[in-house]
């Protein structure tokens, strides 16, 4: 009996003296991270020592939470515009707003579908075989506004605004098509490269200057506890092993580099 | 406050408790008379949405309505596009959604009902369709009433599936619930709030009016 609870207690207590030896931070991050960030994380807590405690979901749904006292210490969300609007709001602090990483946009269709996005690029978005096209929500995900902008500069926008069904993210976007909903899908490049949907379509990359670029945006939250750790941490985002990981996944480096 | 998808989704609402009271007084009656061993799977089919995520639902008929399925081509080859991210979408994904909440109100009225009256009423010659509109539904009205009630108020506040198989497309999919998902994740707090004040204010007295009625507040018909 004696020996179980020690046994116990040695397990109980086992992650505590793990935890001694570095700081824990608690990391909110936009969803279409969720492939790219899992590396680094590792790698900065194998560096460092630290612990690192991610979690996954919409910035819009982050920005509500830590207006209303999410205990996170760094947010890394899929804009610029939410960090910004903690800073304004006094919730992050304002010096330490950057963009970490660019997303890419791109098109998207099922591995099977006749349309040759390769070839005929924004072009096949007229073919008469599409009837619907899907795109993540302008109103509040950042890819779904470049998707709109996109299809603005090629002038399609007017042409093609009543076949558009607006998913909540990328995800569910990119789902639309493959379940034969949507014949063609405006998505992000770090989830067309994802191996779960990286064998399922194909894509094509959206010129850049058809959209603004979709700069994602990091920012220490003022309530944090940690700030030199989440400081720390921020910068490892953009040291060189770092952009190397974000670029494999889909995404560009910022411009000038920090 | 967004009108267009406010009438939108009391359009459906109506649409749906409509067609579902054409489709749940059958079951129910069916429920609670039949005599088959295996009426417990039917009840349990039924009741399954209520136990279900709206996300399964919504995932499986995404599923189902796609060209990837049978029966999404078979609709295509019929009507030249595919079903998913239209009004007769979300009909559809409502219907079987709210399913349980026009039955079982309806059929635990059927049960309460005195089965000598029902046994009378065939002495006496009636048919068995004559016996249900004449004995077993005014007998049941309460009943009726609070199916109406529920499946409306449940219609109006469906969510999950609307997300999953809707498209949000103004005027066509957007439902309030969505619109209100869409306005706090864009941080529109203040338009939000005017919306869902609106959803709990019907909630609460549709809610109210299936309490009333049920303990009796007003008589059901002053008139009699």
């Amino acid at each position: 009996m004696r020996a179980i609870l020690a046994a116990v207690l040695l397990v109980l207590t086992c992650p505590l003296a793990n935890a001694a030896s570095g700081g824990e931070l608690t990391v909110a991050a936009a969803a279409d991270l969720s492939l790219a960030l899992q590396p680094i994380v590792s790698n900065f807590q194998r560096q460092t020592g630290n612990t690192v405690r991610l979690s996954f979901g919409s910035s819009g749904d982050f920005t509500n939470q830590i207006q209303n006292g999410a205990p996170y210490d760094v947010f890394l969300s899929a804009d610029l515009g939410y960090p910004q609007k903690l800073v304004k709001l006094g919730l992050a602090d304002t010096g330490s707003l950057r963009t970490y990483a660019i997303g890419r946009l791109v098109l998207w269709v099922p591995r099977d579908s006749k349309l040759e996005i390769e070839h005929k690029g924004m072009q096949a978005l007229v073919d008469p075989a599409v009837h619907k096209i899907a795109i993540a929500n302008p109103q509040h995900a950042p890819y779904g506004r470049a998707a709109v902008a996109a299809l603005r500069h090629f002038q399609l926008y007017d042409k093609l605004a009543g076949k558009l069904v607006l998913g909540e993210n990328v995800g569910q976007a990119a789902q639309f098509v493959e379940s034969g909903n949507a014949q063609l899908g405006i998505i992000a490049l770090a989830h067309a490269l994802a191996p779960s949907v990286r064998t399922l379509g194909r894509y094509w990359l959206v010129p850049t200057d058809s959209y603004p670029p979709l700069q994602q945006g990091v920012v220490i939250l003022s309530h944090s506890q940690k700030k030199t750790l989440a400081g720390q941490f921020v910068e490892f985002l953009s040291n060189e092993q770092s952009q190397a990981i974000f670029r494999q996944f889909g995404f560009v480096a910022p411009a000038g580099g920090h | 406050m967004d009108w267009q998808s406010f009438f939108l989704t009391v359009k459906l609402a109506l649409l749906v408790t409509v067609i579902l009271l054409a489709l749940g007084l059958p079951i129910a009656y069916w429920i609670t008379y039949s005599r088959r061993r295996w009426k417990f799977l039917v009840e349990a089919v039924v009741g399954m949405p209520l136990v279900l995520p709206p996300t399964v639902l919504g995932f499986y008929i995404l599923l189902a309505l796609g060209s990837r399925s049978p029966l999404g081509r078979w609709w295509e080859s019929l009507t030249g596009h595919t079903l998913a991210f239209t009004f007769g979408a979300l009909v559809i994904g409502s219907v079987i959604y709210s399913l349980p909440f026009t039955v079982q109100p309806l059929a635990a009225g059927f049960a309460t009902v005195d089965a000598k009256l029902v046994a009378a009423s065939a002495t006496l010659g009636a048919s068995g369709l004559r016996t249900f509109w004449r004995v077993i539904l005014p007998l049941s009205i309460s009943a009726l009433l609070t199916a109406v009630a529920l499946t409306f108020a449940h219609t109006m506040g469906e969510f999950g599936v609307v997300l999953m198989v809707g498209g949000n497309i103004p005027g066509i999919t957007r439902t309030v619930s969505i619109d209100i998902y869409d306005q706090v994740q864009a941080t529109n707090y203040a338009s939000a709030n005017q919306t869902a004040l609106v959803l709990l204010a019907i909630s609460f007295v549709a809610l109210s009016l299936v309490y009333a009625l049920n303990r009796r507040v007003w008589a059901i018909w002053p008139w009699r």
